[in-house]
């Protein structure tokens, strides 16, 4: 941007060369930073507005749960929503049908009323219930009457989503396996980022990458912790030179904790996974809501780019729970009244980002 | 200028706004270590302020395998240093080595190729003028990685780097990060470099948790036998730090109001 340009000054003019882009899911940061987001409201707004483009995400897994796919999947369908290229590599031997258990998005009741007001301006009247029907058609709509798509989308998880955000042909996957090396799917990562590169004037689309699982023992490149390394860290530089977010999980327990910590510090945002073990009477004791969490998420770095200041967070571990069963929420950790406080208890809410819920009442 | 980041160049050796590194004795190594809760980078981008400051003239080579430039630049400008006009005045030299990766059967070949760019670059500015010249890379354990995993080669190139310091007078910074080899045997990388070095700065998160005014502490460690400063011999100083966007506040535990 403005930084390439030589100035014979150390002052610059605080002017935005580049306006507020139209172009729907992309918002603008601090520091010259675009955000996508990451398909969950409440991690958008922990991390302080999405993802930025040019991050390496890493989430680390816990092998006992598969939790980390609900990040996964919102994440790439968030990008299917926007209509953003999407690659997606996993170790098993048909990603594609991964593809098939991604979530819908939640209309909000606002998108319907307008829907229906905008129908009827068309002389059109078609039931809200069979616009799924229309396939081509209810996209040319959706652009239509929307104007500008969410940032960011709540997603039903027990719905899948819609055949024709599918039927996009910015959707590669690639599968892990069978491959000795990694020589491919980086080659395959570089045609694809060689698409977004990053250009002075403006964005036109970003892009997403969704790794699932990259160490997984049945590759047969799980035992060249270097190449992978090589791999992770070549992915990183491409990707700070184009408008795309990668997302990649890895199960650290399962790779020696040198380089677990190796690749730790190439990530910039870095997030794990632990899940909750159904009956445990101390954590029951111990916080409220108990019975409803499923996992906890930690966050332990935020992405710092062009600036040196850390992000420093109120909170750096959250509960995820399914609100009305379907979508994933991330809510603070609140603390449960301790026994033999006098009179009525209130659960000490977190003062946090966060949807933060009304603290419990016990009468 | 700013007395709040003084403890620091104290604990360096620095005298305020007057000396830098390379000039106290002939030319240091130093190493910073740092965790994934706390980056070291800001120490880094300290030095290279204090290094290209107008009243030492000094020289600055940044070999770069984790940030691009652009990173630096906005970094640095808002500390009121303009990376660009000093790369102009052929003043900050950035090596981006962000896509080194040394070839399979020749991995010494590609660090030999950066040393000797490296060494060309102190020889020409050395000659000019007794210019004090630091070199600074970011970080070392990417460049393990650049190099398959072959410490040994890394070593090699470190030690190349250390008889510049001795040959030309200048001043070798690296980054790294404990925490990767803290897990492992310790005749490693690491305690050589350590040893090589005569200042060690550890950045470490606080021992009570995360904290919005404090972000954490740094630990100075003088191993080096400096001439003139007496005083810092064998010393080890600790104290709290914040980072901001143009400074670094250093101050004791406790202190900060």
């Amino acid at each position: 941007m403005a930084a390439m340009k030589s100035r014979s000054s150390s002052f610059s003019r605080n002017v935005a060369t580049v306006p507020t882009p139209q172009i729907p899911g992309l918002k603008c940061g601090p520091n010259g930073t675009m955000f996508v987001s990451s398909g969950i409201p409440d991690l958008d707004k922990i991390l302080g507005g999405g993802f930025p483009l040019g991050s390496l995400v890493m989430v680390m897994e816990d092998p006992e749960a598969p939790h980390h796919m609900l990040l996964l999947r919102n994440f790439m369908s968030q990008g299917l929503v926007h209509n953003q290229p999407l690659l997606y590599a996993s170790p098993s031997k048909e990603p594609r049908a991964f593809l098939g258990t991604l979530p819908s998005p939640i209309l909000s009741k606002e998108d319907k009323h307008r829907d229906n007001d905008i129908e009827q301006e068309k002389g059109l009247r078609i039931a809200w219930q069979y616009k799924k029907y229309f396939g081509e058609q209810q996209q040319n709509f959706g652009v239509h009457m929307d104007g500008k798509l969410d940032y960011s989308n709540d997603f039903d998880l027990r719905k899948p989503l819609d055949r024709h955000f599918l039927g996009n042909q910015h959707i590669d996957c690639i599968s892990l396996q069978g491959s000795p090396d990694l020589s491919t799917f980086c080659d395959r990562c570089s045609t694809f980022l060689a698409q977004l590169a990053r250009h002075d004037d403006s964005i036109t689309c970003a892009g997403r990458i969704a790794i699932q699982s990259f160490y997984s023992p049945q590759c047969e490149y799980s035992n060249m912790e270097w190449e992978m390394l090589s791999c992770i860290r070549s992915l990183k530089s491409m990707l700070g030179s184009s408008n795309a977010v990668a997302v990649i999980t890895f199960p650290p327990s399962l790779i020696l904790p040198s380089f677990s910590k190796r690749w730790q510090h190439l990530a910039d945002i870095l997030l794990s996974i632990k899940a909750i073990p159904d009956e445990d009477k101390d954590l029951s004791n111990l916080l409220t809501g108990y019975q409803d969490m499923f996992g906890l998420l930690n966050v332990h770095k935020v992405a710092r780019f062009n600036t040196q200041v850390p992000f420093i967070l109120d909170a750096t571990t959250f509960s995820m729970k399914l609100k009305k069963r379907k979508s994933l929420i991330l809510e603070c950790l609140n603390q449960a009244p301790v026994d033999g406080s006098s009179g009525s208890s209130y659960g000490t809410s977190g003062s946090c980002s966060g949807s933060s819920k009304a603290g419990k009442l016990d009468f | 200028m700013d007395r709040s980041s003084n403890l620091l160049d104290e604990a360096l050796g620095l005298d305020y706004g007057q000396t830098d590194l390379s000039s106290t004795c002939s030319g240091r190594v130093v190493v910073v270590e740092d965790c994934v809760e706390t980056s070291g980078a800001f120490v880094l981008h300290h030095l290279v302020k204090r290094s290209l400051s107008p009243l030492t003239s000094g020289i600055v080579i940044f070999v770069a395998l984790a940030h691009p430039f652009a990173h630096y630049d906005r970094i640095l400008r808002k500390m009121g240093c303009n990376l660009l006009v000093q790369k102009d005045h052929k003043k900050f030299l950035f090596l981006d080595m962000l896509m080194l990766k040394c070839p399979d059967g020749d991995v010494k070949g590609g660090l030999v190729e950066l040393y000797g760019n490296i060494q060309k670059a102190v020889a020409a500015s050395a000659l000019p003028s007794s210019r004090s010249i630091t070199i600074m890379v970011d970080d070392l354990s990417l460049m393990e990685v650049a190099a398959n995993g072959s410490s040994n080669h890394v070593l090699d190139f470190l030690h190349y780097c250390h008889t510049l310091t001795t040959e030309f007078g200048c001043s070798l910074i690296i980054l790294s990060h404990e925490d990767i080899y803290s897990t492992t045997d310790r005749s490693t990388l690491i305690v050589q470099v350590e040893y090589l070095a005569e200042i060690i700065i550890k950045v470490e998160p606080l021992a009570t948790g995360l904290a919005t005014d404090v972000h954490g502490q740094l630990t100075v460690i003088n191993q080096g036998d400096c001439g003139g400063q007496q005083s810092l011999q064998n010393k080890k100083c600790n104290f709290h730090f914040r980072v901001r966007e143009n400074t670094v506040e250093c101050f004791y535990p406790g202190s900060q109001t």
